[in-house]
């Protein structure tokens, strides 16, 4: 009969842990950012058709990284959480402080339950409010941890070259062309080298308070990100 | 659903791009008509005089977009149960829908029809089809066809700005689902012949936005002036129909102003000829 060897709990968590983060750090990164006129989500991501940033209701938005049917799977449940609670009470009764907990819990209850995997994905969910001090951005992790954002926020590939060039450079009340230059640039410092972005790999949704629909979220065409790069 | 926990069971199977079909099996209750269809107790027709009923709409379509009027009454058998109430609402960025019928079940269709189309459209990346947002309220009224055959039926019309070919659609429904794509113009609701046979007379396909928007509301008032249901301007409260046009901009709701300044040249035109224009007879 063979003895099961023991593993003691820390070492179990450490190495999932860590499975996460390997999964995680594989891909290019993402960044959020607050600006003037409301929430930036910039990500690199050539493809056009698999999303990293989304919209999840009206004065909310989605960014991920990590793992796509993962990441896709959580997106589509906060937008059916949100449209069901729109639905059955108000659309101001739904908030992204709420969808950020149904996130942490699942992703808590995920990452220690023995009989999943723990989930490969980091996500950004951002609420724009009437004016900047309001805004809300919330990161969760893939051991259900959360925490708020204030300014900026980066996670995913080789984040912290990332966050270290925007620690330099960030400044709060950038306007839109501004925010967008600021995180492609930040983005492309992930190398020794630091890379020139093209409109074309990169995905940018923003949340405006300047739309005057209720729905906030809007994805720019690489025109307009074109544009805004001054390319 | 509790405020702080998980993603309820359910949010995360795949494969399902309808919030209608979700809220069915996940929460059968929300559906619109749900408690009516349990109670159950209605005998056939008996609904009519219980609840508020919406009465006409009219559309027509221009070249570049389509323009949606509604009047502003609600009726309880011979009571006016509401001098104000919106019956043409926004259903996406680019369709409006107008209400004929039991206004409380209509305005809960409307509500779920709103969240279909957008919950589709953030599901699967891009917007429905005109057609397939035609389908889909199709479907949805067909699912209160017993309420309708106890006298509580929805009678909805829905205009479109179709992106493919670049032009407005209007489509009539009746209370099984069917559903009929109109040319040109069309109005439900108890005032419509009136105003089916008002717009008849002042209908041409080369009208501008701001023509058909005149052409809506003469339609309306020749439709309040012979139904007793609809509404006509209410001058003393400065009370004008609701006007939605949408075209490849979006929708957008012509403000109180705007309205009212057409009405009052309308009226004012009345004042001579209260029969509204003349048509030539030949």
């Amino acid at each position: 009969m063979t003895q099961p060897f023991y593993v003691s709990p820390e070492q179990v968590m450490k190495d999932r842990a860590d499975f996460a983060r390997k999964g995680i750090s594989r891909g290019r990164s993402v960044v959020v950012l607050q600006y003037a006129d409301g929430i930036a989500f910039v990500a690199e991501n050539p493809s056009q058709a698999l999303h990293k940033v989304s919209e999840i209701y009206d004065r909310i938005g989605f960014a991920a990284v990590g793992r796509y049917n993962e990441f896709e799977n959580l997106r589509i449940a906060g937008v059916r959480l949100a449209d069901m609670k729109g639905y059955s009470y108000d659309r101001r009764d739904v908030t992204a402080r709420a969808l950020a907990n149904a996130y942490a819990q699942t992703l808590g209850a995920i990452f220690s339950s023995a009989a999943e995997k723990p989930y490969e994905v980091e996500l950004f969910v951002g609420e724009v409010a009437d004016d900047a001090e309001h805004d809300q951005i919330y990161r969760l992790t893939y051991d259900g941890s959360a925490a708020d954002v204030n300014g900026y926020g980066v996670m995913g590939g080789q984040n912290e070259q990332v966050q270290t060039y925007l620690t330099d450079h960030y400044q709060p009340g950038l306007d839109l062309d501004g925010v967008i230059g600021l995180a492609t640039a930040a983005l492309g410092h992930d190398t020794e080298q630091p890379r020139v972005l093209t409109a074309a790999s990169l995905e940018v949704g923003i949340l405006t308070r300047a739309r005057p629909q209720p729905r906030k979220f809007r994805r720019l065409a690489d025109t307009d990100v074109a544009a805004a790069l001054g390319t | 659903m509790s405020q702080p926990g998980p993603l309820p069971a359910g949010t995360r199977l795949s494969g399902q791009s309808s919030f209608a079909d979700y809220l069915a099996t996940q929460s059968p209750d929300l559906m619109p008509g749900a408690a009516q269809k349990m109670g159950g107790a209605l005998s056939n027709g008996s609904g009519a005089d219980l609840a508020p009923h919406g009465t006409t709409i009219v559309a027509a379509t221009f070249d570049g977009g389509v323009v949606m009027a509604g009047d502003r009454r609600a009726t309880m058998g011979n009571i006016i149960a509401q001098r104000d109430i919106q019956k043409v609402f926004p259903a996406d960025e680019y369709s409006v829908t107008g209400i004929a019928g039991t206004a409380g079940l209509a305005i809960e269709l409307v509500r779920l029809f709103q969240v279909e189309l957008e919950h589709y459209e953030k599901i699967e990346g891009t917007m429905l089809s005109a057609d397939g947002k035609a389908n889909r309220l199709a479907a949805l009224i067909r699912g209160n066809l017993g309420l309708a055959m106890q006298g509580l039926a929805v009678v909805p019309l829905f205009a479109a700005f179709d992106r493919e070919v670049q032009k407005g659609r209007i489509f009539s429904y009746d209370v099984t689902g069917g559903r009929y794509e109109e040319q040109d113009f069309h109005a439900v609701g108890s005032g419509s012949m009136f105003a089916r046979g008002s717009l008849k007379k002042l209908y041409s396909p080369n009208l501008t936005e701001g023509d058909c928007v005149t052409a809506a509301v003469q339609a309306l008032y020749d439709a309040a002036d012979d139904d007793s249901a609809t509404g006509g301007p209410d001058l003393t409260r400065r009370i004008f129909p609701v006007i939605y046009s949408v075209t490849t901009d979006g929708y957008r709701r012509l403000d109180d102003a705007e309205v009212g300044a057409i009405a009052d040249d309308v009226i004012g035109a009345r004042m001579d000829r209260p029969n509204g224009p003349a048509a030539p007879l030949n």
